[in-house]
């Protein structure tokens, strides 16, 4: 290794050399010279070569090479297909000639054809402000910000909090007012990096703490950037963050800095420009969706079909258990956050299921696992089935496997699947995956969380649709149990989310408080129904909540009246209109009175209560309606699913007491 | 390493930084001689051949090299 000559830093190299990649092959420089002669479109050939881990050199051929093909499709009016174009400016401090080549090859690696527009060196505040700039005029799709903190006005204040904090404020202002320029001007998207502090301190560890030194403004001005970008809907490169991973000191090469104005060390410009490219893909819509798993020696150590239950590794305590443990949950967390897991593996399904199944350490459990294909098909037939499967393209698939014979056959077979290199040592496994950092996202939304397991279900259901014939059928298949019960305070938190979160079905969008809630639930004229729904694919948990407040003559007005919309077309409205007019005749009332209060969300439920039998007696110019059921003779349509209803008894006795 | 197999490693490195076959690498041979060897350019030579040869040059050194010839004894004086 190198090291042993005057001051070259020995890096992490999975960073730096994106280990993650194949390594180029040696008749790269010939394919590239090929592509000179190669007729028709290039885009595949050109993000074969870029999907290798290359150098700067390399990088910077392939970007030549990009430009010519992309030069010669649009004189025949054509763009690099299959890659997305996209325009891209720079605004820098520092030197970034060298950068952009390494842009638009890493670029065609994430499947974008990117255009940099690069004004003057240091022309940063000028490009962003001036309506007519070069970058302003160009229309970019996104501006990145690709400034280091010698761009920032820093006066240190030693210990002075109040000035330190107007320096921060200076900065993100300065920061605002080039994104407001650029906005004003041009409307493209803003990526901010945040800045990456200089390894030297004046205190020692001190400075992370004393008001006013360097490395405390410049975390200051980092965190204060994230929030704005988390508020505005700007992009964030963390680049702060990817110079803690490869070391501040590796990432700082002050040599080059005084030479030649470069921001960081030569040698992470790679690593660098695949995370602006990923981060660009991710805009696009371009990650991954997909993590398929293979299982031996991937998910646990060893071999189940040879080393059975209690021969594999996955105990915590074993070292290699814990190899495969990290990757286990690390799949689980990327579930969590929406990621759809999948199984690829050559076993025999009842074998590959058991460790799931029965092993007590397994942390993945069948429910995770969306598709689950064990058999002895190869694994390139295997992923196209998980795809169709859930109706996603091959791009979207990440595909894990310790063993490089299947690697290299799902890359040769199916180059849109990205399939990590892995290193020897199963202990860098789950490292390298993140590392590579296929399922960049560049904003997180609420639904993101259920995601995962709305694709997983969808095909479990559609594949049971497929069995079956009709809906009703199909809903018969699901087995579905509603539960009806009253207000109590084990729901309340659920209640108040659900009142305070859904907009589509909800019939007139009241929003009640926790202790509002909580009123109700003691209000013995109050009638209030939470429902939840079971079906053999899991608890959906609540899913619908009923408000009926006493009203005129022997009258139940519903104030309010929501369901989830993931349990739509299953027939529960109509469920709990049965559970309502049961307990209206027990109480001795004769008219239901219901309200569709119009939002710009809730179209969906206009005509809820015509569908179940209501009759409109007003209308007013807002677009509000009125709704009216007389309890005697209603007779609401019924669907298949046991009703399980509880606590009503117990929770009236309570209110009495 | 003596000097035909410094000169040979230079040949394909300028081959690799300036994208271009036909350089002869000689002692005399300077930036005017080659078409983009820039400052930029020049830059990235300097850190290939750094990496290639596991050395690293001062700024002083990087700022004082006038050709090809400089280059090679300084990389003699570094690489054993």
């Amino acid at each position: 290794m190198a090291g042993t000559g005057a001051g070259i830093q020995p890096m992490d190299s999975l960073y730096s050399e994106l280990q993650w990649l194949p390594r180029a092959p040696r008749e790269f420089p010939e394919r590239l010279k090929a592509l000179a002669h190669l007729e028709g479109p290039q885009g595949r050939e050109l993000q074969a070569l870029a999907l290798c881990a290359l150098d700067l050199n390399q990088l910077t051929k392939l970007a030549k090479a990009i430009e010519k093909a992309r030069t010669k499709a649009s004189a025949g009016g054509r763009s690099l297909d299959p890659l997305v174009p996209f325009r891209l400016a720079v605004l820098s401090n520092a030197t970034f000639d060298l950068i952009a080549p390494a842009l638009v090859a890493s670029g065609v690696r994430h499947g974008i054809s990117l255009e940099i527009i690069q004004p003057s060196y240091d022309q940063v505040a000028q490009e962003a402000l001036t309506p007519d700039s070069k970058v302003n005029s160009a229309k970019p799709d996104a501006v990145l910000f690709a400034l280091d903190y010698r761009a920032l006005p820093l006066k240190l204040s030693l210990g002075d909090s109040e000035t330190s904090s107007a320096t921060v404020q200076g900065v993100i202002g300065y920061l605002q007012a080039l994104r407001g320029g650029i906005k004003a001007n041009s409307n493209a998207v803003c990526i901010f990096q945040t800045f990456a502090p200089p390894p030297e301190t004046l205190f020692g560890s001190l400075d992370r703490a004393l008001p006013g030194t360097l490395r405390n403004l410049i975390d200051g001005i980092n965190r204060e950037l994230a929030a704005n970008v988390l508020a505005s809907g700007d992009v964030l490169l963390d680049v702060a963050g990817l110079a803690e991973t490869v070391g501040l000191a590796n990432w700082h090469n002050s040599q080059l800095w005084n030479m030649a104005r470069f921001s960081f060390s030569d040698e992470l410009i790679p690593l660098y420009a695949d995370h602006v490219a990923r981060t660009v893909a991710a805009i696009r819509g371009k990650s991954a969706k997909v993590l398929i798993l293979d299982l031996d020696n991937t998910v646990w150590g060893g071999v189940i079909g040879d080393d059975g239950l209690e021969g594999i590794k996955i105990a915590q305590g074993d070292a290699r258990g814990e190899a495969h443990l990290a990757v286990q949950r690390l799949a689980l967390d990327l579930r969590q956050r929406g990621i759809v897991l999948a199984v690829s593996s050559k076993n025999t399904d009842e074998v590959a299921r058991e460790p799931f199944e029965k092993h007590p350490e397994m942390l993945l459990k069948l429910d995770h696992i969306a598709v689950f294909q064990a058999n002895w098909n190869d694994k390139a037939t295997n992923i196209q089935a998980i795809a169709e499967e859930l109706s996603l393209g091959l791009d979207a698939m990440v595909f894990l496997d310790d063993n490089p014979v299947e690697r290299g056959l799902v890359r040769k077979l199916l180059p849109q699947v990205r399939v990590p290199e892995l290193p020897e040592d199963p202990a860098y496994y789950a490292r390298t995956l993140a590392a590579a950092g296929y399922f960049e996202a560049v904003a997180f939304a609420a639904e993101d969380l259920q995601r995962a397991g709305f694709y997983q279900d969808n095909a479990k259901r559609a594949s049971l649709q497929k069995q079956i014939g009709g809906v009703d059928a199909y809903l018969a298949s699901l087995d579905m149990t509603i539960t009806f019960q009253p207000f109590d305070a084990t729901g309340r938190a659920r209640i108040v989310q659900l009142i305070n979160k859904s907009n589509q079905y909800n019939l007139t969008t009241r929003r009640y408080t926790d202790p509002e809630v909580a009123e109700l639930e003691n209000d013995p004229e109050v009638f209030t129904l939470q429902v939840r729904l079971a079906d053999i694919f899991g608890d959906n948990g609540m899913i619908s909540v009923l408000i009926c407040r006493p009203g005129e003559a022997a009258a139940w007005e519903i104030d309010t009246w929501l369901m989830s919309c993931r349990v739509l077309g299953r027939k529960v409205e109509h469920m709990v209109l049965r559970e309502i007019l049961r307990h209206a005749r027990a109480a001795g009332i004769r008219t239901l009175c219901g309200t569709y209060r119009p939002s710009d969300r809730n179209k969906l439920v206009a005509d809820h209560y015509a569908r179940l039998g209501f009759t409109k007696v007003d209308e007013d110019g807002s677009g509000l309606t009125r709704w009216e059921l007389q309890v005697e003779g209603a007779e609401p349509e019924t669907a298949p699913m046991n009703v399980v209803s509880q606590g009503f008894f117990v929770a009236r006795e309570k209110s009495r007491a | 390493m003596d000097e035909p197999q410094i000169y040979a490693r230079l040949a394909q490195i300028f081959e690799d930084v300036f994208d271009e076959d036909s350089i002869q690498v000689t002692p005399e041979l300077s930036a005017k001689d080659v078409d983009g060897w820039d400052s930029l350019a020049h830059i990235r030579l300097i850190l290939t051949i750094e990496r290639a040869f596991k050395i690293k040059f001062s700024t002083s050194e990087i700022g004082k090299l006038q050709n090809v010839g400089g280059l090679v004894t300084l990389i003699k004086a570094r690489a054993e």
